[in-house]
């Protein structure tokens, strides 16, 4: 690793100031990711701002129709959380899912909606649950927030304080690994939310994560595994790589949304 | 440099290192703890496995200044005296361990899972959660077996739980 330096913030201006005063700086939550690169030489900042000391960045609490989690929280938590096994048990379920234990103790939500990995978790909960993104600036739709692989409509000072998600009527996640990295390789979160029925797709997408109008147009017509394995998902937008082609993957979409949509029954 | 103060095995430490310290490097390097292994620098294999206030976290993904002030459990925190820990116990009775280099992580693990599963534990569940701690030798069946049988071990209550 190059050298570096560490800084625990105590407040969110406080974070802002210092990442403003030093251009080279980064914000630091879990490291899971952030060391992980460091470690490989891949990333040089020259300051990590650790935001997880941020009492803004904590809590999960159900606010009407949403639940909703601060940033700073581990994987781990959220699995293991009474509130969100409550609200959104396929949520808790999907953190139980990301990595191993020992990653799961200190990776956060935050961190890993920040990083937008193609193969990450999280997205696809965001962007079927319609979340909401609060930063230090501002707020977005799941949708507008993730902008391409590795790219978020983040500013390069801005936080991420905390995520909302509606509480579906019903949701369900399937993960398909990497039998090697354990990340998805396409795994799908199908739920039915008041704007209507949502299939968000991860670890496939040429651009990231992704929604498939098509099927969720289909279940408007009726919630069944047939309404969405029948649509026929173009290769031209899969991820292709050793892992898998661009074909396997566009045939992974539609056979995993068809089990999310009979899991989430 | 960072101040970095942490409860070692019970014991207090205080350690001015370069802010980029590794926990691992520390526990290793400046305490001299050998036993906490480094196997990969791709945060996957878990031999770096170590407690951090009771949970399992990988040591060599944690800078030391992040988590000052907390409790470390390290391998060499197991044991009470001569005698070891039904982790340990277990792993030995059931050749958890061949060349031994994944042991402490494999180890430091079970003791995680053991006790964030208080309902008990079937070979499924112990498989699911080493999904983060890679051995080379054994072909995992003799360490999943010894989980198993220290859990129970634990749970009978009639040895000393770990040291959190
Ligand atoms: C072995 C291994 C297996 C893994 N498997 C999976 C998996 O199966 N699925 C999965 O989804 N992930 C997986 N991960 C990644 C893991 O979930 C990370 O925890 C996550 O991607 C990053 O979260 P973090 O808190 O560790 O962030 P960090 O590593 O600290 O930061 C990541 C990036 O986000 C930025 N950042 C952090 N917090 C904020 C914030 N609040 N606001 C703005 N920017 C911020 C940082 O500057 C950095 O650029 C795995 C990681 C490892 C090491
Ligand atoms: S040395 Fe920490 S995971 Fe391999
Ligand atoms: S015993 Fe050799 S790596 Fe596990």
């Amino acid at each position: 690793m190059y050298n570096t330096t560490y800084y625990a913030a105590t407040s969110l201006a406080d974070a802002a100031a210092k990442i403003a005063a030093d251009g080279d700086a980064k914000f630091l939550s879990g490291g899971q990711t952030l060391l992980a690169t460091m470690k490989q030489r891949l990333a040089a900042p020259t300051m990590l701002i650790d935001l997880t000391k941020l009492p803004e960045l904590k809590g999960i609490s159900v606010e009407g129709d949403r639940l909703v989690i601060g940033a700073a929280t581990k994987h781990a938590q959220v699995a293991s959380d009474a509130t969100v096994k409550g609200a959104i048990p396929s949520l808790a379920g999907l953190a139980a899912t990301i990595g191993d234990p020992a990653v799961r103790n200190m990776g956060t939500m935050g961190g890993s909606l920040a990083n937008n990995d193609p193969a990450a978790d999280y997205p696809a909960a965001a962007m079927a649950l319609d979340a909401i993104i609060t930063t230090s600036k501002g707020e977005y739709k799941a949708t507008d927030f993730f902008t391409g692989i590795f790219e978020t409509a983040l500013d390069e000072d801005e936080i991420i304080v905390k995520i909302s998600y509606e509480i579906p009527k019903k949701a369900a996640y399937e993960k398909f690994r990497n039998p090697a990295s354990r990340y998805s390789l396409c795994s799908v979160f199908a739920a039915e939310v008041s704007g209507g029925p949502r299939i968000a797709v991860t670890g496939s997408g040429n651009e990231g994560v992704f929604r498939v109008p098509a099927m969720e147009e289909a279940l408007t017509r009726g919630w069944t595994a047939d309404a969405v394995t029948s649509v026929k998902i173009d290769p031209e937008t899969m991820l292709s790589d050793m892992h898998g082609s661009a074909e396997y993957r566009a045939h992974l979409v539609a056979v995993l949304a068809g089990r999310a949509v009979a899991k989430a029954g | 440099m960072a101040d970095v103060k942490l409860t070692v095995n019970g014991r207090k430490i205080a350690k001015t290192v370069p802010d980029r310290t590794l926990l691992v490097t520390l526990l290793r390097d400046e305490i001299g703890l050998t036993g906490t292994h480094v196997g990969c620098d791709t945060s996957q294999c878990g031999a770096c496995t170590v407690h951090i206030d009771g949970n399992a976290v990988k040591s060599c993904t944690v800078l030391a200044a992040q988590v000052s002030g907390a409790e470390v459990v390290t391998i060499e925190g197991l044991a009470k005296g001569d005698t070891l820990h039904p982790m340990q116990e277990a792993f030995r009775t059931h050749h958890g361990l061949q060349c031994g280099f994944c042991t402490p992580g494999m180890i430091m693990m079970g003791v995680d899972i053991v006790n964030r599963h208080p309902e008990g534990l079937d070979e499924e569940t112990i498989r699911k959660e080493l999904e983060g701690n890679i051995c080379r030798c054994t072909g995992y069946h003799n360490i999943v077996k010894a989980i198993g049988a220290a859990a129970e071990e634990m749970s009978s209550g009639t040895t000393q739980m770990a040291a959190e």
